[in-house]
């Protein structure tokens, strides 16, 4: 059978995030350590990171909790395949395999429960069969041959999910497909009149920022999940990028999408930058999370290169006037590319992050700052808070504009605390995914979720939620305290997107995963009771399905759902998402 | 369920709980280094410390009041600068100037006035480890009932001894008007309330967000009576919800984590106060209160009061206590600066949070030897009181018997150990004296006339004397509520059917419900309670569906039936001066001199048995009770507080009271009476 692009699988875990040589461990000494040459973090010594461990989570080196090393595929259930299907899939020369490790790496998202479930070994209903399309006519093809033998399609892109969307339902009766859209990654046309760029949906946000970086282009779409995840999926589940204040989020970047749909192909019949043509179709599509169709090509909008880039950070005295500062800033509307705003709990874990550094005299230099802002300026290092910046442009404005940000930072107490920790604050973004597997050989379990709200509700809801994870940890017998923290990420005129992280050493509980969920269910209804959104940018799925109604309405689910049956009638799309 | 739970746990924490006598260590200490000693508490954690200039500013500077403002002078076509003119003005009349050496001095001069008054103060210290851990994990309310004036700063000075946060303390205005006092209040953390608030928008709204930025901030303790005022028959008041939604909306709004409620009971052996509140309840007018007056009050200050016990009872989270009860989120599409009415949900949750707070103070409360003496007293003839004498062995039989249903029924005692009822009876001398193997009530002579009274005088002598008894006996009234209502129901009814049992125990609950607390919504928790209480006593026999009276309980059922036979009497004889002699529309001013006319009538011609009715606080109980029922309505336009009787209808729920029409069967009446809305229980079993 058919190897999926083989530069993918093959270099990344089955049972954890991202890649396979890169991974945090603690050496013979008893340091940890982060494998590979990836990142900038890679092959360092990171000192505090154990004693952190150690003091947040009370988590110890004796007690491990060691992954199953390989998948056992005699714990795969064989495929349920559709023999009619698979033959007539057969003459289509379309690539597909029913291999149990194929089927297995593409049953999942990266919940907790799911890679939980995989380190120890245990696997739940997986596709019966993978296809690997290779462009848009082979989706229409597929598509086709599903509707007439009855198959269910669960479209697969980079894999990223957090919220159960790529979990097979297990009422499902019919054989699954997993439509993987790995090998549509490429770049159809670049229109430098226009500044788009027609893109085959199944390419990786990585590899498009680095194809059109080699034109001089890029999308400036930055989710922390961008080096897997795909433009199809943030299509589908309505992605925010890191650097929205000036490229905007999925929905502004997009100008005409193709989705293929048991119904048809459904696509607009121009690239006019804005329409008054009723509803936007376009808003069917994005967030429909895989339940209507496949997205195939999308035309985005493209941008030159920036010509500078500059980080930065600010210290603030405590989270209060950090949020004060961004709502300033989101007031003036002088938002850098990004602006985010840590609590305390992560500042002192981006602390406890710090590579080992090479000179004493770097050390003395940190030791120096650290007198500065406690001793002489009186921050309280245990309410202190931290925002990094980025800012993007040409080097002038760039320049002024962080004059003014700054300016507007030292009214709320800020401190400008230099290049360097901002620079780290956003790496660490992309290393924090691996950490959790650390955690989890050493009995911690977390995760983070997100929510958007209003500005005048971002410090209740920061406040309410923490307290609430602290409160139910407790109640659920959790024998230590949790890590419990947050981070304002974006900026909006009238609001803001919210990210927590929570995690906890679970030693002593029999069902650990049924008590995070449990926690996290509870902190979601906490999000919800204060104001706060379903999700800001990670979507629905399965996992926050059931406070669809209350969010949106009985009339808007019927809505959603008179479309669901219009596009798609027999629930080929079955993967049960949203609805 | 989660409240019987709570109610049990909170009972049996208390029961091998320690009291320890604070004023005990001030009486070998001196009370100047008591007053300057180290205060060093700890404060809620997320306060900021926030000083009265920080607060006033918070709440003028609030976008609620900004926008509060705005409106107004829309409104009344002033300008907004005015307004905030006035609301600048209706703060400083209200904001506390909590200082910590006014609290020393306030500590001092306590220290020296209480170890006059009392014998010993009792305060349980688990309740106060309770709070002072409560209080550094969120906003904490002090929630104590009002019985003396005594009380008021009391719950500070403890807090001041034992090293935990002052509160602020919402007064009633009176208090502010005093000289010099009204200062030292202020500054030792008072605030002060305008009595008769009515529809004046900029008042409520000063107060509200004064509150709500108390709570919010956390920036100390509050402390407020949801009684609403000072008891003066020191039976437990149906609580004010005014305050109650100020406190609470913090948490629905989700501007606080949780709030914390700590119901605090405060009993007295004797209350400073008992013979003014009598006379008060009986119409003569309280004297204003003036520095002055306290200086006169001074005399108090040679009488022994006994024991005086606060009991802190277990903070209770607001939010657990709301779970599943309401959806905050309704809040979430209005900016919550801007004011909004709350859904009926929210309104009940509200309400029964009060109530539920009201009920735990009551189980908090310590019962004195006195209190049962009182309600033996009292059902006495009044004959035997004035001039035979009760036998005084058959009373302390009674009491001691009395003592054994009262643990039956899972009240607290305040038992001492040695000469109780001597003893008692001694510190009670005001009220009884005990000569010769007979108690008698003492009543107050009237030195400065020569003539001799009046039979209407005397009468209100006696009402006088009996009124003082009827106070004490209202401190147990809540042990024997559930089980005395039952208990009268089987008495009307003759039945001993379950269901109807139960019906007429939910009617009787209904009419009493501004004269006892019930929990809305646990009629049924409630009669099962008075029935498991009344079996556990061996009173009754509990099938499936059955009540069967034992020989046995003969005793305690006629105790119970008799100790809620004043209110029985009462209701019927305003229900039916309503129907026969008053008009159709009338004022609170007519009314209760009228009522207790014809009730002084009744008494001397013999026709009426109990002083109780004379009492403003029953005349006015049973107003709202009828207006509750819908019988009796408040006229909206009426400057007077006119009210309109709906005469047949305060007439049917009379006939159910006192089962006039005898032969037809209860059941057949109820159908005939009943408003459907209200007694939606019974109907399904009588049909």
């Amino acid at each position: 059978t058919f190897k999926s692009n083989p530069k993918k699988q093959e270099i990344m875990k089955w049972n954890g995030w991202g890649y396979s040589d890169s991974k945090f461990l603690y050496n013979k000494k008893g340091q940890a350590e982060f494998t590979g040459k990836r990142y900038r973090l890679s092959g360092m010594i990171i000192p505090g990171l154990r004693e952190w461990m150690e003091s947040t989570f009370s988590a110890n080196l004796q007690h491990k909790t060691p992954a199953a090393p390989i998948l056992n595929s005699s714990a795969v259930q064989p495929p349920t395949l559709n023999e009619a299907f698979l033959k007539e899939l057969k003459s289509t020369g379309i690539p597909f395999s029913h291999d149990a490790e194929d089927r297995v790496f593409r049953s999942h998202g990266h919940c907790l429960h799911e890679i939980f479930a995989l380190r120890e070994g245990k696997i739940g209903r997986v596709p019966d069969l993978v296809v690997w399309p290779n462009c848009h006519n082979d989706v229409v093809k597929i598509v086709e041959l599903a509707c007439k033998h009855n198959v269910c399609l669960i479209p697969y892109g980079g894999g990223t999910s957090v919220s159960s969307a790529l979990e097979c339902p297990p009422e499902e009766t019919r054989s699954i497909v997993s439509l993987d859209t790995s090998q549509m990654n490429r770049i159809l046309w670049i229109d430098e009149k226009n500044l788009t760029a027609h893109v085959e949906a199944g390419i990786v946000g990585q590899d498009l920022e680095r194809l059109l970086n080699e034109s001089g282009y890029c999308t400036g779409h930055e989710p922390d999940s961008m080096e897997f995840s795909s433009l199809g999926g943030w299509v589908a589940t309505r992605a925010s990028g890191m650097k929205k204040n000036i490229y905007g989020n999925i929905e502004d970047l997009v100008v005409h999408i193709k989705m293929v749909t048991p119904r048809g192909v459904i696509e607009k019949s121009c690239q006019g930058p804005r329409m008054s043509t009723g509803p936007d179709v376009h808003h069917f599509i994005m967030g429909s999370e895989g339940t209507l169709g496949v997205v195939t090509e999308v035309t985005m909008k493209i941008r030159p290169m920036p010509e500078y880039q500059k980080y930065g950070s600010v210290v603030f005295p405590n989270f209060e006037m950090g949020v004060a500062c961004l709502r300033e800033v989101a007031r003036q509307r002088c938002a850098p590319a990004s602006i985010r705003l840590m609590d305390n709990e992560q500042f002192k874990f981006g602390h406890a992050l710090k590579p080992q550094v090479s000179s004493i005299f770097t050390s003395f230099l940190d030791g120096l700052k650290k007198f500065y802002i406690t001793k002489f300026k009186g921050f309280d290092p245990n309410r202190l808070c931290v925002a990094t910046l980025l800012f993007e442009g040409d080097r002038e404005k760039v320049l002024q504009h962080e004059k003014q940000v700054y300016d507007i930072a030292a009214k709320f107490g800020g401190l400008a605390a230099g290049e360097d920790n901002g620079q780290r604050g956003y790496m660490l973004t992309f290393v924090i995914a691996y950490l959790r597997d650390l955690g989890m050989d050493y009995y911690v379990i977390g995760e983070s979720f997100e929510t958007s709200m209003p500005w005048d509700r971002v410090l209740d809801i920061c406040r309410n939620v923490k307290a609430r994870i602290v409160r139910e940890c407790k109640d659920k017998g959790v024998q230590f305290p949790p890590l419990s923290t947050c981070r304002v990420t974006q900026t909006y005129d009238a609001g803001a997107c919210v990210y927590f992280y929570f995690a906890f050493n679970y030693r002593g509980l029999s069902d650990p995963v049924h008590v995070y969920e449990q926690v996290e269910h509870a902190a979601r209804e906490e999000i919800l009771a204060n104001g706060g959104s379903l999700s800001h940018h990670h979507g629905v799925g399965k996992l926050r399905k059931e406070w669809m109604r209350e969010s949106i309405s009985s009339v808007g689910m019927g809505m959603l759902k008179s479309v669901k049956d219009y596009v798609d009638p027999n629930n080929i799309f079955g993967n049960r998402n949203l609805l | 369920m989660i409240l019987l739970h709570l109610l049990y746990t909170l009972r049996s924490l208390n029961d091998d709980e320690e009291f320890t006598d604070i004023l005990e260590e001030r009486r070998r200490n001196t009370d100047l280094g008591y007053a300057l000693r180290t205060f060093n508490p700890q404060p809620y954690k997320g306060a900021p410390s926030c000083s009265t200039s920080d607060l006033n500013k918070a709440v003028l500077e609030s976008q609620y009041l900004r926008y509060i403002a705005k409106e107004i002078a829309l409104e009344t076509g002033s300008s907004v600068e005015k307004v905030r003119q006035e609301a600048r003005g209706i703060l400083e009349e209200m904001s506390h100037n909590l200082q910590l050496g006014f609290i020393r001095l306030m500590a001092y001069t306590f220290n020296k006035v209480f170890k006059r008054l009392f014998r010993s103060i009792y305060v349980n210290m688990e309740g106060l480890n309770m709070l002072q851990q409560a209080i550094q994990e969120s906003p904490v309310i002090l929630m104590p009932n009002h019985r003396s004036y005594v009380d008021f700063l009391i719950v500070s000075f403890v807090l001041f001894t034992y090293d935990i946060p002052i509160p602020v303390i919402a007064a009633g205005i009176p208090l502010a008007s005093m000289k010099v006092v009204g200062e030292i209040l202020r500054r030792s953390g008072a605030f002060f309330i305008r009595r008769a608030i009515g529809s004046d928008k900029l008042y409520w709204a000063v107060l509200s967000e004064y509150v709500r930025t108390i709570v919010r901030t956390g920036c100390a303790p509050l402390e407020f009576y949801v009684e609403g005022f000072r008891s003066r028959t020191l039976k437990s008041v149906v609580p004010k919800l005014g305050m109650m939604d100020m406190v609470l909306e913090p948490y629905f709004k989700g501007e606080v984590f949780d709030i914390t409620l700590v119901p605090i009971s405060i009993s007295y052996d004797r209350v400073v106060e008992e013979s003014l509140l009598a006379l008060e309840l009986l119409g003569v007018p309280k004297p204003k209160e003036s520095t002055t007056g306290l200086f006169k009050a001074s005399r108090v200050l040679q009488e022994d009061y006994g024991c005086m016990h606060v009991n802190f009872g277990r903070p209770l989270s607001v939010r657990q206590l709301c779970e599943g009860k309401i959806n905050r989120s309704e809040y979430n599409l209005i900016p919550r600066d801007l004011p909004q009415r709350p859904s009926t949900e929210i309104q009940d949750c509200v309400n029964w949070l009060a109530h539920l707070i009201v009920r735990t103070q009551e189980e908090g409360a310590l019962i004195s030897p006195w209190s049962l003496m009182a309600c033996l007293l009292l059902q006495a003839p009044i004959t035997t009181l004035t001039e035979e004498g009760l036998q005084w062995h058959g009373l302390t039989e009674k009491t001691l018997w009395l003592r054994k249903l009262v643990l039956d029924f899972r009240g607290r005692l305040n038992w001492p150990d040695s000469d109780v009822m001597s003893s008692t009876v001694a510190l009670h001398h005001s009220i009884v004296h005990h000569k010769a193997g007979r108690v008698y009530l003492v009543q107050d002579g009237n030195p400065a006339s020569q003539d001799p009274l009046s039979p209407e005088e005397k009468v209100m002598r006696t009402a006088a004397a009996v009124l003082m008894l009827v106070s004490y006996r209202n401190q147990a009234l809540h042990v024997f509520v559930r089980p005395g209502i039952l208990a009268t129901a089987i008495h009307i009814t003759k039945s001993t059917q379950k269901d109807e049992l139960f019906s007429f125990f939910c009617f009787l609950r209904d009419v009493f419900s501004s004269e006892f607390i019930f929990i809305p919504g646990r009629a049924s928790q409630d009669f099962d309670e008075a029935c498991s209480l009344l079996q556990k006593c061996g009173a009754v026999y509990i099938s499936q569906q059955e009540v069967t009276v034992l020989e046995t309980g003969l005793e305690v059922l006629s105790f119970l039936q008799k100790l809620l036979q004043p209110f029985l009497e009462s209701y019927q004889l305003i229900f039916r001066y309503l129907c026969e002699n008053g008009a159709h529309v009338f004022t609170e001013k007519q009314f209760l001199p009228a009522v207790r006319n014809l009730a002084t009538k009744l008494i001397l011609s013999g026709d009426l048995h109990t002083f109780e009715v004379l009492s403003s606080d029953t005349q006015k109980n049973v107003l709202s009770a009828l207006r509750r029922l819908e019988a009796v309505t408040k006229l909206r336009a009426s400057q007077q507080n006119e009210y309109k009787v709906n005469k047949a209808a305060v007439r049917r729920t009379g006939d159910i009271l006192c089962k006039i029409i005898c032969d037809i069967p209860v059941k057949i009446k109820l159908l005939f009476c009943v408003r459907l809305e209200n007694f939606d229980l019974f109907l399904p079993c009588c049909l």
